[in-house]
């Protein structure tokens, strides 16, 4: 990626703090416009939004399940995990390549933002994205994901999001001081016992080239629905234009071996 | 809040939320603060990083539990026998903080000779008179103090004694006449305590509560451990705790607990009393309710002659309600102004006067006997937020005329076309004479003014948009009709008509500003702070006076606007100020933020420990000083000894740091003031599936219940089922604040209840399908979520369910569903007259409700218990 010019920005959200009061998501709307988009009941604990999309860009998980140490006499036998997923702003973003228009950018920020005025509507951002994070909105065709509330970094403030936590579950700021706290926060939680505390998303030398947005998660990435190796998809695709040249050229030649015959 | 106010001297969270970060342990019981109050859980949260243990104590695991070191599930509705298990657990192993117990509450004092306790009477206390269904409490008096006599809110008045001291201790005779420091004496408090609570045992615990005795000794270990001079505990309760028929007595235990544990007054303890949204302080501060003036000041009942009779009546000798008459003086100044003289008893006799209940819910019965002809409603929804809905739709449709001021047309408003009476026949709009007027509401972005937070604090609140169309505040419309009200009077032929005075004399002259005439709101907020003879804005409460020289709108918000400053304006950042935060807004009295913290220093003034330092007496300066305005006289020696005769706050020693309290002490056991004993005592729900194995008195016997056609109670034979009604982030009580909004709506769409596993097993409910849940008054559909959130418990050696339903809805805006509340009978604790919506019994089955007729045909079959 190009070097930001300010300096790279992003989220630290410590899963192990969230009441999953889902004020990140009703900040997010609020703040960003962006509009109701169901109704329904989904009866999957308390969670009614289900996943990110073109008008849902910060999710809030309910993972009801047994508690990972087993069930003690007359104690619960369930855990409640909850975390709130977003955008995860990647070192290596697919939609971005893969858009035809400019329309997706990297701003100065290090942030990856879908300027709405130029999206065409191609979609060829959605397949590409690991997280399955940015989407088209069914009544105007463009694609919508979280812009890291661009408009407020570029005035100074905390996005939306992490301004209205109340448990600083969700915490921005310049991505290397976040790394740093993160790591922190996981050793202080090992000490505590938390073993089962880790990071993800924060490692420069995953499939995606390390997340703007990363998480402190307490089980494996899938109990929380999030890829447990998300790879950039577009991560072959310089190989696969090398291949698809030798095969143009081969092709190239043969067929003009062909005409040369017919000269012949 | 009685249970906070006779235990203490106030009805007000004896803490701040902020302080919460300094507990070394928190236990949360009645309360789902995580939920509730997600923004001040961050203080829970923070305490948690810095090592304190966190506990939960509620029937669901919720968001709170998730968060939590430990949750302990218990069957709703037995609370007083877990936390009396926890008295019984400090006394009988002396794990009391004896030298703050001693010196700082009422357990050295004498109980009179006359007192019996429940086990003596089987669940009774001494005095109860069976014919009136109310106590006596003449023999719950410190003995050979003339207790009651002398603070006749007490003796022979019980119909009004705790009504109108819903926020502070009544009188008693001043200091106990006769104390045992020892502890020893068999009728001492201490002692009477102990014998009080020594049935109340982990294996009571385990039997009522169905919590196993090895996670009761978890919380009542963590307690006594994170308890004394180095450490504190706190807790937090909010609605789980009073909409009880023994609510009050619910919070009286766990301020039994926190005294003896000497965790009140100082940092890191206390009781934070959650209240339920951005105003509920300030509504019973200025008040909303019948029985109370502002500050607490008793209402004035039929008896009472005049301004002396009142102060006779109703103030203590000692403590600073001793200053009741300057209060209530500086009152009737700021009603009335210049016609408040001292030659017409400051026009106190113009004051409504108490003949009886006329509470929320007693009103709304009078409504449907058509006693009542027109209604107010504002910020409250009742065809949805109130116990037994159905009855109080049926009651509001025979008024004449209703006036329902919100943001959108809510189920109050529209329950006369379309309400679910409506549909099942047992209304037709037609019939329903009652003419309904909706005016739109400003929002809280649309006017100034101040909110009173859930820690006494007020903060103010700038409009920052004019409101659309014809939506007005609260102020202007209530400014605007007492305008128009005394036009009319004036100009009526009954000019001199006397009855017209109290309205016509009023002081109604707010200043308006803008182009809609809005009251300015500063003008009200200076006028509740008073001002002098000079007309200067007062200082504090203590400038108050009883000569007429003085007006105040609401004696313990004197100061808030002190210096002319609006001090609810506040907003110094908290790392520009000490921890405490004082800049911060501002919270009565006198911008203390943790009350009674004089109880933070030692009996000599110094600090229990270099690490829970709070406040303490500075012996150079000859005077209290610390992080936190002191509640004490900031000069008062620690060592002071009242003089023979002393009254008001002069008859308190040094070491005495409750000062509201007549004798200045914390009270483990109340001699006056609650209508249903002086001590907890553990009782049944008004409908429960179990029996009381202590006493054979099954249910509070001063609770009030009315039965009646429409209020029919359960069989508990019939409706095996404990239900209990309970919120969700995602949604603002009865809603007209959420259930009309998008954004809202969407997170939590529709109305559900939450089941068990093994309860949709044994009654074939199947996960995201429909219930309907039966009681004897109406029953109502929800979809299933099946959790194990919600655990079956095993009480009285049987497998006990409980079913959870979120009450927010009803069936208007974009989130619509049934309304809980039309399962729950009207029951009400008999202190403060607050429904029990927190446990009673039903039924449950797979599918929808009956639609049109069958709905009330099914429930009567259920009642009568003729379902197949």
């Amino acid at each position: 990626m190009a070097e930001p010019v300010a300096e790279r920005v992003g989220f630290f959200t410590d899963t192990s703090v969230c009441i999953g009061c889902k004020a990140c998501e009703v900040a997010c709307k609020e703040w960003n416009g962006v509009p109701e988009d169901g109704l329904q009941w989904l009866g999957t604990s308390y969670d009614n939004t289900g996943a990110l999309g073109a008008s849902t860009w910060r999710h809030v998980a309910f993972i009801e399940r047994p508690p990972a140490g087993g069930v003690a006499d007359g104690a619960p036998g369930v855990e409640w995990l909850m975390s709130s997923d977003v955008c995860k702003h990647c070192t290596h973003a697919a939609c971005l390549d893969v858009c035809p228009t400019g329309s997706l950018f990297r701003t100065e920020f290090g942030t990856v933002v879908v300027q709405a005025d130029i999206c065409n509507g191609c979609g060829y951002c959605v397949p590409a994205c690991p997280f399955g994070v940015i989407d088209k909105r069914e009544d105007d065709g463009r694609a919508w994901k979280c812009t890291l509330c661009y408009d407020r970094l570029k005035d100074g403030m905390t996005p939306a999001c992490a301004q209205a936590c109340p448990t600083t579950s969700i915490q921005f700021g310049p991505l290397d001081e976040l790394r740093a706290r993160a790591r922190q926060r996981v050793a202080s939680l090992h000490s505590a016992g938390r073993t089962d505390a880790r990071l993800y998303g924060d490692d420069p030398d995953d499939g995606v080239g390390g997340a703007a947005a990363f998480f402190l998660l307490l089980d494996q990435p899938e109990v929380y629905g999030l890829p447990s190796d998300p790879v950039v998809t577009t991560r072959d695709l310089p190989q696969m234009w090398k291949a698809a040249g030798r095969a143009a050229a081969v092709f190239a030649v043969g067929v003009a071996a062909a005409f040369a015959g017919r000269r012949r | 809040m009685p249970g906070l106010g006779t235990s203490f001297g106030r009805g007000g969270a004896t803490t701040f939320q902020q302080d919460l970060a300094n507990a070394d342990c928190i236990v949360i019981m009645g309360s789902n603060t995580a939920e509730c109050h997600p923004v001040g859980f961050q203080w829970v949260m923070e305490a948690k990083d810095r090592g304190a243990k966190v506990i939960h104590i509620d029937p669901r695991f919720t968001r709170t539990s998730a968060v939590s070191d430990l949750h302990v599930p218990l069957r709703a509705g037995s609370d007083i026998v877990f936390l009396g298990a926890i008295v019984n657990h400090i006394l009988s192993n002396e794990r009391d903080f004896r030298e703050y117990v001693v010196s700082y509450t009422n357990a050295a004092a004498i109980i009179d000779e006359g007192f019996q306790d429940t086990d003596d009477l089987d669940g009774l206390f001494s005095g109860w008179d069976a014919e009136s269904a109310a106590y006596d409490p003449a023999t719950w008096q410190y003995a050979g103090n003339s207790g009651s006599g002398d603070g006749p809110g007490g003796q022979g008045s019980t119909d009004v004694g705790a009504d109108t001291h819903g926020g502070h201790g009544p009188p008693t005779g001043g200091h106990p006449e006769m104390t045992d420091p020892t502890l020893q004496h068999p009728r001492c408090v201490y002692q009477l305590l102990k014998r009080h609570f020594a049935r109340y045992t982990p294996e009571l615990v385990e039997e009522l509560c169905g919590v196993p005795p090895h996670l009761f000794a978890q919380v009542a270990d963590a307690l006594c451990e994170n308890s004394g001079r180095e450490r504190t505990s706190a807790f937090c309760y909010a609605v789980g705790w009073t909409q009880h028929t023994v609510g009050v007595q619910y919070i009286r235990t766990a301020s039994i607990v926190q005294l003896l544990l000497g965790n009140i007054g100082r940092p890191g303890g206390g009781i934070m009393a959650l209240r339920g949204h951005a105003s509920i302080q300030g509504s019973t501060d200025i008040p909303t309710l019948y029985n109370i003036l502002p500050g607490y000041l008793p209402m004035p009942d039929a008896e009472t002659a005049d301004l002396d009779d009142y102060v006779e009546r109703n103030a203590a000798k000692t403590g600073f309600w001793g200053n009741m008459r300057a209060y209530m003086v500086s009152l009737l100044k700021a009603y009335w102004g210049d016609a408040a003289r001292s030659d017409n008893d400051f026009c106190f006799d113009w004051l409504p006067r108490l003949t009886g209940d006329h509470s929320t819910y007693q009103t709304m019965l009078d409504m449907l006997d058509g006693k009542v002809r027109g209604m107010f409603v504002m910020g409250e929804n009742p065809a949805v937020g109130s116990a037994n809905s159905k009855l109080h739709r049926m009651a509001m449709a025979k008024l004449d005329w209703l006036v329902v001021r919100d943001f959108s047309e809510i189920e109050s408003a529209s329950f006369w076309y379309d309400g679910p009476e409506i549909e099942t026949g047992e209304m037709t709009t037609e019939q329903i004479p009652t003419e309904v007027f909706l005016l739109p509401a400003a929002s809280h972005t649309e006017k100034d003014g101040s909110f009173t937070n859930t820690q006494r604090m007020l903060q103010w609140h700038h409009k920052a948009v004019e409101p659309e169309g014809d939506a007005r505040s609260e102020l202007w419309f209530s400014f605007h009709l007492g305008r128009i009200i005394r036009d009319k009077l004036r100009s009526s032929a009954d000019i001199d008509n006397a009855k017209d005075r109290p309205v016509l004399d009023l002081a109604w002259d707010y200043p308006t500003e803008g182009a809609l005439d809005e009251p300015s709101a500063a003008a009200v907020l200076r006028e509740i702070n008073g001002w002098g003879a000079d007309g200067k804005a007062l200082g504090g409460f203590a400038d108050l006076a009883d000569d007429g020289s003085t007006a105040c709108g609401c004696w313990i918000y004197c100061g808030c606007y002190a210096d002319e400053v609006n001090q609810t304006a506040r907003r110094k950042p908290g790392q520009d100020q000490n921890w405490v935060a004082p800049e911060w807004g501002w919270a009565w009295p006198a911008n203390r933020r943790i009350l009674y913290n004089r109880a933070s220093a030692d009996p000599d003034g110094k600090p229990w420990s270099e690490r829970k330092r709070y406040v303490w007496w500075d012996e150079g300066a000859g005077e209290w000083t610390g992080f936190d305005v002191p509640d004490f006289e900031k000069t008062k020696r620690p060592d002071y000894q009242p003089p023979e005769g002393a009254v008001a706050q002069h008859a308190l020693a040094g070491d005495d740091p409750f000062i509201m309290q007549a004798d200045g002490k914390g009270w483990l056991f109340v001699p006056n003031g609650l209508k249903d004993g002086p001590l907890p005592a553990h009782y049944e729900p008004d409908e429960s599936p179990f029996h009381n194995p202590l006493y054979s008195q099954q249910a509070n016997p001063a609770r009030q219940r009315y039965p009646r056609p429409g209020n029919e109670h359960n069989d508990p034979d019939l409706f095996p089922y404990v239900m209990t009604t309970y919120r969700l982030t995602e949604h603002h009580t009865a809603g007209g604040m959420s259930r009309f909004v998008d954004v809202l709506s969407e997170l939590q769409p529709e109305f559900f209840c939450e089941v068990s596993p093994e309860l949709a097993a044994e009654r074939g409910l199947e996960h995201g399908g429909w219930a309907t849940i039966i009681s004897s008054r109406t029953a109502i559909e929800a979809r299933v979520l099946v959790t194990d959130r919600i655990p079956p418990l095993r009480v009285q050696g049987r497998v006990m369910h409980q079913v959870g339903l979120p009450y927010h809805w009803g069936q208007r805006g974009l989130s619509t569903g049934d309304s809980a509340n039309d399962l729950f009978p009207l029951t009400l604790d008999p202190n403060v007259h607050i429904q029990e919506v927190k446990a009673a019994t039903c039924d449950i089955r797979p599918g929808r409700r009956p639609r049109g007729p069958a709905l009330p045909a099914m429930v009567a079959e259920y009642r009568e218990g003729r379902h197949g």
